[in-house]
């Protein structure tokens, strides 16, 4: 039905190839089918979201144009849409990220104290990364869990009700979690 | 009051499967629609029932889909708003993670009435998790024939898709929710033409949000007529709230339009009254974007009128002394809450989310939050509140999408209401 299924080019660049896995592939053709026929443009969020998770954590130049490539298009219209959205990230982050709410329904219930109490407690602002690559700090507007508020994200897993006590668990048990119990559903498996 | 429609089967245990959803009479409505009615007479249904969007400008829904261009032999499409970035709101999430089959149900029946063929529900990426929910009950819903091809042996055949969002508020509005789901940043544009000649891939489309398309199922199934019968004059049906802030019980509740504002904050059926035992200071009851009210005028109108939960009643005295309904995203603030710290933050999220196309909306939220800053940490001079007062009366009305007003109602209604307290900073 589709004749713009992509097919696996092998993207090298700086001797360091860049691709997704077959199957992860197959989850892309699949993707780009539910949008009309030369539509395909319609399917860079949820790519990069795979992108970005699948290769590297943040966007790369080299993903970006990879990613270009697969949906046949211009690069720069890769690059306008990555910068625009906050959720895509362009420089390396750490392992998890903390995204910490502080729009008003959360400021009012403690979140600024919670946010604070990160800072503190990891010696890096907001925008940084912990020195052993762990954790990076970010501050983000309204999750849209405001009513089990404050609240954050890590990776973007729901984490409500936080308090200093709470974030500080929080922090601690992702150091202990191994590499296994650390993969949640990633993007390419929400899609069926 | 308390009637459910919407999340009267929330609590069911295992109601996110379609065979519980099915064994508690879900998808009776869509069988009703699909099987004994014309999409005509379903739209006719919604137009009876009254019902009003409920992403945030309460614009009747039956009258919306009537504007959409049937003559055109381009497809058709539905666009689910399921963005949900408004401080302050998170009723749909709420909708959706527990009943992913009630929308799926307004879905089908929405689309059986439009003719749309293609239905993409565009949700904000930060949920995540459920866009493997509603996958899966997609997923469902097809293999029991309520999608796909052939519905229930009908002609009608319908796919649904669910888009993810990346992170931007901006993207709620329509016209910018089109642009991002075409794949590219979402920068609203300029009406006309609207959505039902020219959206999606320049196609008629209905942009419509969760909780307005999964009403659409309890319509058709208790009839249009019974439906306008809920509610409080042309307010009808039922509205969720989501209720945030110093009170005692948050979360989502759904109300029978005509609540006594004062019954929801204190009743413990809802939100429990105030914590910690505290004074009622402030309410903004549409989401961050609607006007502040004072304690007084949110529990009665200017006229002495109690204040209801109607589209009507809370916008009673027109922004000098009322608000809107919105979004239902009700932010309470209690006698400790600072209202130049909270406008100020306010502030600082529509600057952040303004898409920068239109100069009054992109500069003129950069010197609000600016100055309000400035006067949050002691360091504001007394003119600057009648600045404020006129950069945020440059933005209103002067820009391509509603953002710049949305930005600039809370600075102004917060000055209207709480100008003391400014000066009081700044002194
Ligand atoms: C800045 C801005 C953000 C918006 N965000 C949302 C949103 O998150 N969800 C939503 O349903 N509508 C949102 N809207 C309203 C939509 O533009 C549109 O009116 C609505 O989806 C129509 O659906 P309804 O008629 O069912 O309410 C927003 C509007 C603006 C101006
Ligand atoms: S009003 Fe603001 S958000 Fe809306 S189009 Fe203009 S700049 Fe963008
Ligand atoms: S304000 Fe923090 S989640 Fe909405």
């Amino acid at each position: 039905m589709q004749d713009n299924k992509i097919k696996h080019h092998l993207f090298v660049r700086e001797n360091k190839s860049v691709a997704f896995s077959g199957k992860t592939l197959e989850k892309v053709n699949s993707l780009i089918s539910r949008y009309p026929e030369g539509r395909q443009k319609s399917a860079l969020l949820p790519v990069l979201h795979i992108a970005q998770e699948e290769l590297g954590g943040y966007l790369s130049v080299d993903v970006m144009d990879y990613v270009a490539l697969l949906l046949n298009l211009n690069p720069m219209e890769v690059y306008e849409v990555a910068t625009f959205y906050s959720m895509f990230y362009l420089e390396q982050v750490g392992k998890y990220v903390l995204e910490v709410c502080h729009t008003g329904p959360c400021a009012i219930c403690g979140g600024e104290e919670v946010l604070q109490h990160i800072k503190d407690y990891l010696h890096i602002d907001t925008g940084e990364t912990t020195p052993d690559g762990m954790f990076t700090l970010k501050e983000v507007e309204c999750l849209g869990a405001c009513g089990s508020g404050p609240s954050m994200q890590v990776n973007t897993e729901f984490y409500e009700h936080m308090t200093a006590k709470q974030v500080e668990k929080v922090i601690e048990d992702l150091r202990q979690k191994t590499e296994e119990e650390g993969s949640s559903k990633g993007w390419a498996e929400q899609f069926s | 009051m308390g009637r459910a429609i919407l999340l009267d089967k929330a609590n069911i245990p295992g109601i996110r499967a379609f065979g519980v959803y099915r064994a508690h009479g879900g998808y009776n409505a869509a069988g009703k629609g699909l099987l004994e009615m014309t999409p005509a007479q379903v739209q006719q249904e919604v137009i009876k029932s009254g019902l009003r969007g409920r992403g945030g400008a309460g614009f009747p829904t039956g009258l919306k889909w009537s504007f959409l261009d049937r003559k055109s032999t381009r497809p058709r499409y539905l666009v689910c708003n399921a963005d949900e970035s408004e401080p302050g709101t998170f009723k749909d999430r709420y909708l959706m993670e527990k009943l992913p089959h009630l929308l799926i149900e307004g879905l089908i029946l929405s689309s059986y009435a439009l003719g749309v063929r293609t239905c993409y529900i565009y949700i904000r990426g930060e949920f995540k998790y459920l866009v493997g929910i509603l996958e899966t009950a997609i997923r469902e819903a097809k293999k029991n024939n309520y999608l796909g091809e052939k519905i229930l042996g009908t002609d009608f055949s319908l796919e649904i898709y669910v888009h993810p969002g990346a992170g931007a508020y901006i993207c709620g509005e329509e016209t910018a929710l089109l642009e991002s789901l075409e794949g590219k940043r979402g920068n609203p544009r300029i009406k006309p033409p609207f959505p039902a000649y020219k959206g999606l891939y320049d196609c008629p489309t209905v942009v419509n949000n969760v909780e307005t398309l999964a009403a659409v199922a309890p319509v058709i199934g208790m009839g249009g007529e019974t439906y306008s019968k809920l509610g409080f004059g042309k307010s009808t049906g039922t509205k969720l709230m989501s209720a945030c802030g110093n009170i005692n019980k948050p979360g989502v509740y759904e109300i029978e339009m005509g609540l006594p504002v004062e019954d929801f904050i204190y009743s413990d059926e809802y939100c429990g009254g105030i914590k910690n035992g505290k004074m009622l200071k402030a309410v903004i009851p549409g989401g961050s974007s609607v006007p502040i009210l004072p304690a007084d005028l949110i529990l009665n109108t200017s006229r002495g009128e109690a204040r209801l939960l109607t589209y009507e009643s809370l916008a009673e005295g027109g922004f000098e002394s009322g608000s809107m309904l919105g979004s239902g995203g009700f932010i309470v603030y209690d006698e400790d809450a600072c209202i130049v710290r909270n406008t100020w933050n306010l502030t600082r999220f529509y600057r952040h989310e303004s898409c920068g196309q239109c100069s009054p909306c992109r500069e003129g939220t950069g010197w609000m939050e600016r100055i309000l800053y400035r006067i949050e940490h002691g360091k504001g001079r007394m003119s600057d509140i009648d600045l404020l007062v006129r950069v945020a009366k440059n933005i209103e009305g002067n820009t391509i999408c509603p953002l710049g007003d949305a930005a600039a109602w809370p600075v102004a209604s917060a000055i209207r209401h709480f100008r003391g307290e400014f000066e009081a900073h700044i002194k």
